[in-house]
């Protein structure tokens, strides 16, 4: 099982309460805006502390409030790309994609600067200003810049809705072949139905 | 052009004015990080404490200065016993004096930076790797560089300015605790010293004119910090 999950949070007035397990490949989390779908990846992340349960990816425990575990951010090793990309507005687009990169310890990259240049096809783009990137531009950086700080899943928080359906399609075929190519678990959010058929193997509606 | 004395009088005002700086700006930030990010029983009066110095009259300021480091308040004796650190009548005590008054200025520039940097930000960095430390000095810190250097600039200048809890805590000692504004002020109660007046007032003039065209150029050469002042 890649994603073991079974968190409980009450944030406000809202309780998100959610449970599933979901093999290897792409899973959604598909539902409204509102529903929690984003406070979960954030529990995932570890930037959100669930109020109680078990976070497990690839059979590393990731939080479990009965055994006293929470490991902080920086040591669950995850890419997490952002719906609005969230660069650093002061490192140029090189400095952007190194930083999780020098953070990772030797062993756990797998993937370095030039590969995922070419990868992604930014490699005009690296003495620039995240600021004059088009969306298209610092979603593949963003992308980079997670795949490049070594991490054994990505969450992904709708990384395609701020864009024009050209872009989408090329950001789309990006994630496809992280999926197919790099092996990597993905849990992913969106509310767009077609976007999930065509990524996802398991849906989960929060 | 300036007398020896003016020069005198010049160098003593900056030293005072930059160890007032040098001396506040790590407490400044702590304080604006604690009243931005801070949520803690006590937060209101905390602020309050900060800003006093700006409400109450100088003279006061000067009093309360004089209680706490003279040479019998608690203060004083805990410098003076433990650094041999002296503040009364003395150039440390009129950057001390400074220091106070320059505080809830540039906390307050402080505070507003540290504010409007993107929190997310933050946690972006979390996910990649950074310690909270680290997240600190990678992200926060150089994002709210502009607020810092815009709160050291204000409190510089707020310090060369400096003059009712000075003359109050430390007297109008030249060469000691004579500043900028006090050598202007002893220099109008002297009958004739109108032209001494004169320069010091243009003097004061080019050193805060200065004060702000260096903060501008740093803010430039910092891409995308847009403008401190």
């Amino acid at each position: 099982m890649s994603f073991e999950i079974d968190v409980k949070k009450r944030l406000g007035d809202a309780q998100i309460a959610v449970r599933f397990s979901a093999d290897a490949g792409i899973t959604a989390l598909f539902g409204p805006s509102g529903a929690g779908k984003s406070s979960i990846l954030n529990m995932v992340a570890g930037l959100l502390r669930p109020d109680e349960g078990r976070i497990v990816v690839d059979g590393t425990s990731l939080f479990d409030s009965a055994a006293g575990i929470d490991l902080p951010p920086n040591k669950r090793r995850l890419g997490y790309v952002f719906q609005d990309g969230r660069l650093f507005p002061h490192k140029k687009v090189r400095a952007n994609l190194l930083y999780g990169y020098e953070l990772a310890d030797d062993g756990d990259r797998w993937m370095g600067l030039d590969e995922a240049v070419d990868f992604l096809g930014i490699g005009h783009l690296l003495d620039r200003w995240p600021a004059t990137l088009s969306g298209g531009e610092a979603q593949r950086v963003a992308i980079g810049r997670a795949l490049l700080s070594g991490p054994r899943f990505l969450l992904m928080d709708e990384p395609l809705s701020s864009l024009d359906r050209a872009r989408r399609e090329e950001i789309m075929v990006v994630i496809e072949r992280i999926r197919d190519e790099m092996k990597l678990p993905i849990l992913y959010v969106s509310h767009d139905r077609d976007e999930i058929a065509r990524l996802a193997g398991t849906v989960v509606e929060i | 052009m300036l007398s020896a004395e003016e020069w005198e009088i010049l160098r003593l005002s900056l030293k005072v004015s930059l160890a007032a700086v040098g001396l506040s700006l790590p407490l400044a930030f702590g304080l604006a990080w604690l009243l931005a990010r801070g949520r803690f029983p006590g937060k209101v009066v905390l602020d309050a404490l900060v800003h006093l110095p700006l409400v109450l009259p100088p003279v006061v300021t000067g009093w309360l200065l004089l209680i706490a480091f003279g040479p019998s308040g608690p203060a004083g004796r805990f410098f003076a016993h433990w650094f041999g650190l002296v503040f009364m009548f003395r150039w440390t005590g009129a950057a001390l004096a400074a220091a106070i008054m320059a505080l809830p200025l540039m906390v307050r520039a402080m505070r507003l930076s540290i504010e409007a940097v993107d929190r997310r930000l933050e946690g972006a960095a979390r996910t990649l790797g950074a310690s909270p430390w680290r997240a600190f000095w990678s992200v926060t810190l150089p994002l709210s560089l502009p607020g810092v250097v815009a709160g050291a600039v204000l409190g510089f200048a707020r310090s060369i300015g400096e003059f009712g809890a000075t003359i109050t805590f430390v007297s109008n000692i030249p060469g000691e605790t004579r500043t900028l504004p006090l050598a202007i002020y002893s220099a109008l109660q002297i009958p004739g010293r109108e032209a001494q007046v004169t320069r010091l007032a243009i003097l004061s003039v080019l050193v805060s004119l200065a004060a702000l065209i260096l903060s501008e150029w740093l803010a430039r050469r910092r891409k995308g910090a847009g403008h401190v002042l």
